[in-house]
Order: structure tokens, then sequence, then C-alpha cells
């Protein structure tokens, strides 16, 4: 192994890249402990009367519910429909099928905001803004490519034969999909479902445009929050989103590093 | 084993294929093939890579749909019936065992979509782990066994519905050649144990003449013969027959206009055949290494016979024997074995005759001579497949 300036050198620029992408994040956790009513850094005193607020204001705890909702309903219907899509995709011949991949990952690459008003408009007409069947609806599409990417890389370490050799043995196709390939591919899909979770979690730009007073989501609540009154609570609040996602992350990014261990 | 769990079945099914035709959009992979397999027969699919076994394979396992063409199993029409309804076993040439089960778990598989009860399903496992010569392997993973027992365990797999037909395309391309030929002999055991109809894929004539009661020689798509190993050996139907089974010797020449369509033009001599085709047509005549003999060139040669004058290029040992090699004039090899108690004198570099009684001599046309001079230099069994099966 090469030591030297070099290498140096190179590990120094490497912690200030990420250090510069994570130091937004990592003030936000300091500040929710602050014991001052303004979001000033850094803070002078400590305390865990944020966190309190947080949690015995109704306002607040709505809206986590509701993103806990939301987030849970987006992650089953994405899953499902992701799911099928990557194994239809890899499956089929056509063209026309190849092509719709792309359209599928769409979500992700269009700007956000584009989608945004594109879904405002539609919900308006048929009266889905600020209900929980828009959010979960609006959130599905955005999920969806976390889900398709994952599995479709899971199906393509997956041999076909499999596949084959479960129906010459008499299993239906749904049976063979059912017993061989969805446990085979289990550690993509988990990892879809995951990353599915996340994304509607932290959703801001279409949560802002399809919100009511009446469902608002714990993103939603914090915009508003922070428009109007910069109370500290918000970082409590940001710090608890914080927490849960890389929790989740984490956990995606261990069930596929497993995966890749076992093969 | 116990008498109650055998595997011993009545018949195998018969299976027909009707002028089956598989056409992919650059290429015919399968082109008009008829093939009647009788119930328990063992067949075997023999033919170079790319010929068209596996896709003949698949289309009866119902993978893969014939573009024209009939399939009948058992007397019925299998065309648009899906696989998981055929009554049909396969064995694939990587195993394809699920890995997330353990090995009693994927010979249970079949029986659990035929809805066996529990603890029947688990007296047939060990039964058919039995047959394979597996038992108390069951609860292991597929991964922790070698390749060999995880193709048995495949086998076990195939066999414990006791379906009508087996399937198997190269199930031993994957093993190296001391276990191919012990599972090579598990696998005819089992044929005879459980009485079902055989279709074995495999691209090594050693192993099809082991095992089969029939083989079906495939090139470019279509079937060249069908017949027993000795059939196809001693009465080949095509030159392509003739030199992709066993060790041939080919002298290829141009059917004389003057004689009755039986004397064969070679070079500046005549060779006489059994045979007869059109005058003036290339044709060739295959003899069988043991029937050819290498003699002395000054020694007289045996009414009845044919005689070209050759030299020995080659002379290897065998134990058993010995085998010459003998180049002709223009460069065509012949190949020659001798029994090592009745060995010639003749010596590496010697100037020969090489004789051959007429009748051993097979005469078949030659395509490759239509357009082409004869053809000279060394000609493998293997070099002359390969350059058919283009
Ligand atoms: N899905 C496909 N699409 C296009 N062509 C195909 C397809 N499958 C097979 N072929 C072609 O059909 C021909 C026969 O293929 P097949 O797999 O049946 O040969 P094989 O006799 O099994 O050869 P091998 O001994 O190499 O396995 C080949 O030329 C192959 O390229
Ligand atoms: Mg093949």
């Amino acid at each position: 192994m090469r030591t030297g300036p070099a290498r140096i050198a190179l590990w120094a620029f490497s912690a200030l890249v990420g250090l510069w992408l994570i130091a937004p994040t990592l003030v936000v956790i300091p500040l929710s402990f602050t014991d001052k009513a303004s979001l000033v850094f850094p803070p002078s005193g400590w305390s865990t009367r944020w966190y309190a607020n947080f949690f015995s204001d109704p306002r607040w705890l709505d809206a986590l519910f509701s993103s806990l909702q939301v987030g849970a309903l987006v992650a089953v219907v994405a899953t499902v429909l992701g799911t099928a899509a990557a194994i239809a995709l890899t499956r089929s011949g056509s063209r026309w099928v190849k092509g719709s991949y792309g359209l599928l990952l769409a979500p992700m690459i269009v700007p956000t905001v584009v989608v945004a008003i594109g879904v405002y408009a539609l919900f308006l007409q048929y009266n889905l803004l600020g209900t929980l069947l828009g959010f979960v609806t609006a959130h599905t599409v955005l999920a969806l490519p976390f889900v398709i990417i994952p599995v479709t890389a899971s199906l393509r370490g997956f041999d076909r034969r499999l596949e084959d050799a479960a129906l010459i043995c008499g299993a239906t196709r749904w049976g063979a999909i059912r017993q061989v390939t969805l446990p085979q591919i289990a550690p993509g899909v988990v990892s879809g479902a995951l990353f599915a979770f996340v994304t509607s979690f932290d959703e801001v730009v279409v949560s802002l445009f399809i919100q009511s007073p009446y469902l608002q989501t714990l993103p939603v609540k914090m915009f508003a929050s922070v428009t109007r009154d910069t109370d500290p609570t918000i970082a409590a609040a940001a710090t608890l989103i914080i927490v849960f996602t890389t929790v989740l992350v984490l956990a995606a990014t261990f069930t596929t590093a497993r995966r890749n261990r076992v093969r | 084993m116990s008498a109650e769990t055998s595997l011993i079945k009545a018949r195998g099914a018969r299976i027909e294929l009707a002028q089956v035709r598989k056409e992919y959009a650059d290429s015919v992979a399968v082109d008009d093939v008829s093939l009647v397999i009788e119930p328990g027969e063992f067949m075997t699919l023999l033919g170079p890579s790319g010929s068209g076994k596996t896709t003949t394979l698949n289309i009866i396992a119902g993978f893969t749909a014939a573009t024209s063409g009939t399939l009948t199993v058992g007397g019925k029409q299998m065309q648009d019936l899906p696989p998981h309804r055929r009554d049909i076993g396969m064995v694939f040439q990587h195993y394809a065992l699920f890995p997330h089960m353990t090995v009693a778990e994927n010979v249970a598989f079949p029986l659990k979509q035929r809805k066996v009860p529990k603890a029947r399903r688990a007296e047939m496992v060990e039964a058919a782990l039995e047959t394979v010569r597996l038992g108390g392997y069951g609860h292991r993973r597929p991964r922790e066994l070698s390749g060999g027992q995880q193709q048995r365990v495949a086998l076990a797999r195939a066999v414990v519905y006791e379906p009508s037909v087996l399937l198997m395309d190269e199930p031993l391309g994957a093993l190296d050649k001391k276990l191919r030929e012990s599972l090579q002999l598990e696998i005819k055991r089992v044929h005879q144990e459980v009485g079902s109809t055989f279709v074995f894929v495999t691209h090594d004539q050693e192993e099809a003449l082991v095992l089969s009661d029939r083989i079906a020689v495939f090139n470019d798509g279509g079937i060249q013969q069908v017949g027993t190993a000795s059939e196809l050996y001693e009465k080949p139907r095509s030159l392509f027959v003739a030199e992709f089974l066993g060790e041939s010797s080919t002298v290829r020449g141009r059917v004389e206009p003057d004689g009755d369509g039986s004397c064969l033009r070679v070079g500046d001599r005549t060779v006489r055949v059994a045979g007869r085709l059109p005058e003036g047509s290339a044709a060739a005549v295959v003899v069988r290494p043991e029937h050819l003999r290498a003699q002395p060139a000054a020694e007289p040669v045996a009414p009845g016979a044919n005689a070209l004058p050759a030299r020995v290029t080659q002379e290897i040992y065998l134990g058993s024997g010995r085998k010459l090699e003998l180049a002709l004039p223009d460069g065509t090899v012949l190949l020659a074995r001798e029994q090592a108690d009745r060995l010639s004198g003749v010596r590496h570099g010697d100037e020969v005759t090489v004789v051959w009684d007429v009748e051993r001599g097979v005469l078949l046309d030659d395509p490759s001579g239509t357009t082409h001079p004869p053809v000279s230099g060394d000609r493998t069994p293997v070099a002359a497949a390969e350059k058919s099966g283009r």
C-alpha cells in the first residue's frame, strides 16, 4: 500500500467534501437542543424543551402521524406496483415495454415542481387536494423509481432457469414467482420498500401543492412553521426526521449489501 | 427403499413431433423436425452446437412455442398446454436448484404443487433421494453440495413425481469426465427404475452411445438420421452422421460415368463400392478404422478388396492395439486400427497399400464435393462436424 503526501491530501480532500455535504444537517441537531426560543447557532445553553413541545403539540403530532400513515401506504402500494413492473420489464421482449422503463423512471428526472403543478391541476379537478388518497397517489408516482431500480437490479442477477424449473415442476406462473422468484429478489424488494417510505416521508414540493389545513405531512408543517414562527421545535422535528430516515436508508443499504455478499 | 414408496412406474408416454419448425427473426432454429419417441424409450438428441437440440427440447417442455408443426405427448395435443400442466420433468445443465430451499424442500417442491399430503411427501422425497444415492442429505442447502451431488438432487426432483416424460439438456455438461461417467450409469439405472420416456440432449457422441436406446442426430436444425447406436455406426445415411459418430476414414471421389454407378474415381485410381449413386455425382466412401488394413506395398492385394497407395504418417499405440494414420497422395488422411494380436509389420514412414473389403465401404453422397474438389488434409470428426454445422 502506498502512503505519502498525495495519499494524505486525498484523504483530507475527501473528508472536507464529506463535511461539506453533511454540515447543514449536523447543524440542525445542536439547534434542536437550544434553551433559547430562537434559531441561533451555536446555542448558548442546552435543553430538551423543544422535543417536549413537539410531542405535546397536537398539530405537530397530527403532521407526524399523517406522514407515517402516508409513508406506510406508499411503501406498500409502490412496492407492489414497482415489483410487478420490474418483473414485466425484465421479462418482456417487446420494444414498447422496454421503452416504458424510461417512462417509469421519469419522476426522478422531471423537476418535482413540474410534477407538482400537474398533480395540482389534476387533483383540483377531481377533488383530491388534501385527501389521504391524493397524497398516497402522488407520492407513489415519485416513489416508483426507487422500487423499480433495486428490484430490476435483483432480477438481473436472478437465473430465469429457476423459474422454468419451477414451472416444469408443476407450479403456475404466479406460483413460480411467489415461491421462487420473490424469495430470491427479496433484498431488492425490501430495500425498494424502505426507499419508497423515505421518499414519501421527506417529500415537500408536491405535498405543499396538494396539502390542505386538514391534512398536512410533517415536512409541510415544518415549512409552514419556518415561514411563520422561527421556533426551534422545527429543529427538533428535523432531527427526528434525520434519525428516522438515516436508520431506514442504512437498513436498505444493509439488505442490499448482504444480498451481494451471499452471492 | 421400501416397496410402497419405490418409483417403479408402468410406462412412459409416447412423444410425437410432426413437421415441427421454429423460426427466429433472423434464423431457423428447428427446421421441419419429425420424430416419434416410443413409451419408455431413452432417446438422445445428438448434434453439434447450434443444431437445434435445446430448442427442440424446449418445445417439448413448453418453454418455447413452435412456429408450426404439431406435438403430442401420450396422444394429447400439447400446443396450448402450459409447461406446468404437461406432466414432464426436466433436468437442466446448470442444475437450477432453488438456492433458498434445502435439498428436501427442492425435491418436495413438485409434490407440494400437486398438493400431495405432507406425510406422504416426506416419504416420497426420501425415496427419491435414495434412488439417486443421496439419502440423508435432505437438510443441506444446494450450495453445500458438489456439482455431481447437485445434479443428482435435480434428477431426484425431476423423477419424484413420476412424470411420464423426463427431459435432460446436457445435464452432465458442467461436470468432469470421471464424474460424468459415473452419473451416466446412474441415469441409465434411474431410467430403468422409473420407466419414463427419457429425452436426453448432448453433443458428446460417447455419452450418446453409452446411454441411448436410439439416437437422433441433429445438424443445422434438422434431423439427419434416427437409429440405434449400431445402425448409425454401421449404416450411416449421410457423410455428416458417418463422421460425427465414432472414428471414420473418408475417401472422396466422383462416380464413374462408365461403370454401373458403383465405381468411384479417386485421383487416378478406381474404388469399387457396394452401393449405387447417379453417374458423375460427387461421392465419398466411408470405412471404419477397424476395417482398414495397411500392408506392405509389395504384397499382392486379395481379390474383392479395394487398394490405394499411402504412406504411414503416424503410429499410435493404444495398449489394445495400435492406430495408424495413413496419408493418400492427395493428402487425405485415413485411420486404420489394428488389434494387438493381428499387427501388420508396417512402420512409420513406410510406403504401404491401404486395403478394405468392398462391402465394408459405405457409399455416401458428398454434399461438399459438388462445389469443391476433394478436400485434403486432416479431417477429425470434430472438425468435420463444425464445418457442416455452419
Ligand atoms: N431466443 C433465440 N433467438 C434467436 N435465435 C435463437 C434463440 N434461441 C436459439 N436460437 C438459435 O437457434 C439455433 C439453435 O439453437 P439451440 O440452442 O437449439 O442449439 P443447441 O443444439 O442446443 O446447441 P448447443 O449444443 O450449443 O446447446 C442457434 O443457431 C441459435 O443461435
Ligand atoms: Mg443447447
